[in-house]
């Protein structure tokens, strides 16, 4: 790849392309392609995308929701052996007690954090435990914005049905109320907060469209949008002084009888386990990007390997809408090392278009996700209209360079200043020529089955954003993901110090509930080969995996020590 | 072609970005130094991913992989060279001759504050840290910023309590702690953006009118009718609703 000769960023082979498309901007600026009907969509749904394409998923064989469809790899982490043995690990030495115990450090464990302790859990009381790092999370990745029906001509119902509609009407309608009727009181609770949203000259939000809405609502923070509703979060939760972890997963759920009652916590780098009792926990783990779905890369952050669907199924929680995945129309296909990683659907709502080999733009720009998506997959592999890169993959263009042409020179740099950073990193200027784009892994559609108080069907267990499941039905609209985290971490905070006020502390905590998961994994005769949760993925060369080897050498010193006390 | 074969291409052209690299898909190969030992890694590869080929597991100095968290910072010189340069790991190629280290944290203090009780003034900054007042104006956190945000142009407004300057200027900070590391008056200034940004956001911007009088309806409960009657609709008639109304889209 060094070798090949690149014209500002682009081999010769895809500039002849991008003659094609500089051809046809002018003519495109008018005759954008028509929205699908609904029979339209269905077909092209059926065609080609991954969710509907056969062999990608099963169902599921053991456990509560025993028998709906997951993908493969997220039945294959459900049907596995747990990481630790409740005989290695003294469950009654507590080594924190608090009332409120969150999982997860993203935009939806952090409003959970607040809501408690405005509700009254004061803060040594709340414990926020992370994998990586306080918000390490696809929270700070959410680019686009989040939507919230505040203009007089919307409405929170207009929200609700367009959300429905791009759900296929699978939603739990009870749930999707409640996300579209507070949005405008989570934007406002930012802004209180200190949140700086993009703003009109006149002081108003600059509001966008999003694929599948029908009125403008996308509230964003340049193309740092849950980044700066996460650090804005964030801040506050340490004015507050509310403890935190970092770099401590948790990998089990603890139970006192039938309710959750705290987790066992594992050092990422000390590899000693902590033991938390709490009245409540709020899972709020996030999604399932890093499992690769389907072989496809992803947008999503190193740490999303769906932990929270293993942890709340073996305690029985249930999963809903597990038979979807949202491949975001828009991941990067081009250059190689930013493959996968997203393109904001901003991009389209300010008016760039996707184009074929050719110059065709061949779709409505802003279709819902799932049918975008499918539209550029039969573009490069039905009809054969791709644009080919130099390691084999394919895309379309996205004619970046309309944006500035439609609102006037600047407007990119101003609203896109991650992106522009992204590209010209490796040479590309998206305001003069387009950039190359494939649908990539994006959102777990579905999760563990909430309601419209952030709780599950097991006491004590409370879920908010990527991991819970229900509000989107089967595809989620852009613009309401970090609106979940905010709306339902919200609800989860108030929820979880309402029930931390009922219950008194568990007399015991156990970890039983993993041998009757156990027996009926070996029941089903499922081979002790496959532990979870996955905690990382593993992208090490296959070169030096090939001669790792474990020596023990820790292991001496302490045999050493024992028979020397002896 | 059938729908499967569809797939398996899809999986086949995302292979390298998925798994680990194999060897054999390599033609072109550098050397990197990282911690000073010598590693013959593929060409093409961020830095991050060629230390994951190099063998190592990342539990720190890795994030987002996207270049919005700011866990990846990376300091390096090229072979030859005697500048010092800064990149995201995940962000930059790994190039011939890097010599390289990552800096997974930065010692910083956070003070403590509340908006509610904070004059939007000149003095609060100055109040909460001082030492933006030992600011020699050297641009060295400016040179030593991946995002190339104006970090000194900042740190100045901010000692003139000009907040909407330091909020545009400071919006595309990552928090990734280099300009604090290298900084000689050990000023913090993510953390001084942080809250000049906060209170910016909450006394300088103007209040947006329709979302105010949008929640106090909410709350007062103006749209409760509307939506009990349409969670009480059967899918058939909500998806005339939905249809209807995709008809009547805003021109966007």
């Amino acid at each position: 790849m060094a070798e090949l000769e690149l014209i500002n960023g682009y081999p010769e082979s895809m500039r002849k392309s991008i003659k094609n498309v500089e051809k046809t901007r002018t003519w495109r600026i008018k005759n954008i392609p028509q929205p699908m009907s609904m029979e339209e969509r269905k077909e092209l749904l059926d065609l080609c995308h991954p969710d509907f394409a056969p062999g990608g998923k099963r169902r599921i064989k053991i456990g509560v929701s025993k028998g709906i469809y997951a993908s493969n790899e997220v039945a294959d982490i459900l049907e596995s052996y747990p990481l630790i043995n409740q005989k290695d690990i003294e469950l009654n030495r507590i080594d924190y007690d608090v009332d409120v115990l969150i999982i997860g450090g993203g935009l939806a464990g952090t409003s959970a954090a607040l809501l408690a302790n405005d509700r009254g859990v004061p803060a040594d009381k709340i414990l926020l435990t992370n994998k990586l790092r306080h918000g390490d999370s696809n929270s700070v990745m959410a680019q686009g914005g989040t939507q919230a029906a505040d203009r007089k001509e919307d409405s929170p119902a207009i929200h609700f049905l367009d959300a429905l509609g791009g759900g296929h009407f699978t939603n739990k309608k009870d749930v999707l109320r409640t996300l579209c009727e507070e949005g405008p009181l989570a934007i406002r609770w930012l802004c209180d907060l200190g949140a700086m949203f993009d703003r009109e000259e006149d002081g108003s939000f600059v509001e966008l469209s999003g694929g599948g809405t029908s009125r403008r609502r996308m509230h964003a923070a340049r193309d740092y949008t849950g980044l700066e509703e996460l650090r804005v979060l964030r801040d506050e939760f340490r004015s507050r002084n509310i403890p935190y972890l970092e770099f401590y997963p948790v990998v089990e759920l603890l139970k006192y009888r039938e309710r959750v009652a705290g987790a066992v916590l594992w050092g990422l780098e000390t590899h000693e386990y902590k033991i938390v009792r709490a009245k409540s926990t709020v899972l709020a783990t996030g999604g399932f990007g890093r499992l690769h779905i389907r072989g496809f890369p992803t947008t999503n952050h190193y740490g999303a390997c769906a932990d929270g669907l293993v942890l709340a199924y073996r305690v029985g929680a249930k999963l809903i809408d597990m038979d979807t995945v949202q491949y975001h129309p828009t991941g990067a296909a081009y250059p190689q090392q930013i493959v996968g990683q997203l393109i904001t659907e901003k991009v389209r709502g300010k008016g760039a278009q996707p184009v074929n080999v050719d110059g065709e733009a061949f779709v409505f720009p802003l279709e819902p996700r799932d049918v975008e998506a499918a539209a550029i997959i039969k573009e490069c592999y039905i009809k054969e209209k791709g644009v080919r890169t130099p390691t084999g993959m394919r895309g379309v263009w996205l004619d970046t360079p309309l944006i500035d042409r439609l609102h006037g020179k600047g407007t990119t740099e101003k609203m896109f200043p991650a992106m522009i950073r992204q590209f010209s990193r490796f040479g590309i200027d998206m305001t003069r020529d387009p950039i190359l784009i494939f649908p990539t892994l994006h959102y777990q559609n579905g999760g563990v089955e909430t309601d419209s108080e952030a709780k599950t069907n097991i006491e004590g267990l409370f879920v908010a954003g990527e991991v819970s499941g229900g509000v989107h039905g089967k595809n989620r609209l852009m613009g309401n993901s970090t609106l979940d985290c905010l709306v339902f971490g919200r609800r989860a905070g108030i929820s979880s110090a309402e029930y931390s006020r009922e219950v008194s502390p568990a007399e015991t905590l156990t970890l039983d509930h993993l041998d009757s998961y156990v027996n009926e994994l070996r029941e089903e005769g499922i081979e002790p080969d496959r532990f979870s949760p996955v905690l990382l993925p593993d992208y090490r060369g296959k070169a030096v995996l090939s001669r790792q080897i474990d020596i023990p050498f820790q292991d001496f010193t302490l045999h050493h020590q024992e028979s020397g006390k002896r | 072609m059938s729908e499967k074969n569809l797939m398996q291409k899809i999986a086949d052209s995302n292979k390298s970005v998925i798994s680990g690299v194999d060897d054999l898909d390599i033609e072109l190969w550098i050397k990197i130094y990282f911690l000073g030992r010598e590693y013959r890694v593929p060409a093409g590869l961020t830095i991050m991913q060629a230390l994951e080929y190099a063998g190592y597991f990342l539990t720190r100095s890795c994030g987002c992989r996207a270049g919005f968290c700011g866990a990846c910072s990376t300091v390096y010189r090229i072979k030859g060279e005697y500048k010092l340069q800064f990149a995201m790991a995940c962000q930059a190629e790994a190039m011939d001759g890097m010599y390289l280290v990552q800096l997974p944290f930065a010692p910083a203090e956070k003070r403590v504050y509340s908006l509610d009780h904070e004059e939007y003034s000149a003095n609060t900054l100055l109040k909460y840290y001082p030492e933006i007042a030992r600011c020699l104006s050297c641009n060295t956190c400016t040179k030593s910023c991946p995002q190339g945000i104006e970090v000194m142009d900042y740190i100045n407004a901010a000692l003139r309590g000009d907040y909407k300057q330091v909020a545009e200027l400071s919006f595309d900070c990552i928090q990734c702690g280099l300009c604090a590391i290298r900084c000689p008056a050990d000023i913090v200034h993510y953390n001084v953006a942080q809250l000049a940004r906060r209170l910016y956001g909450k006394y300088g911007m103007p209040q947006v009118k329709n979302l105010n009088e949008r929640a106090t309806e909410i709350e007062e409960g103006v749209y409760q009718g509307e939506f009990d009657h349409l969670v009480a609709l059967s899918n058939d008639e909500l998806k005339k609703l939905y249809v209807e109304q995709q008809k009547n889209k805003e021109v966007y």
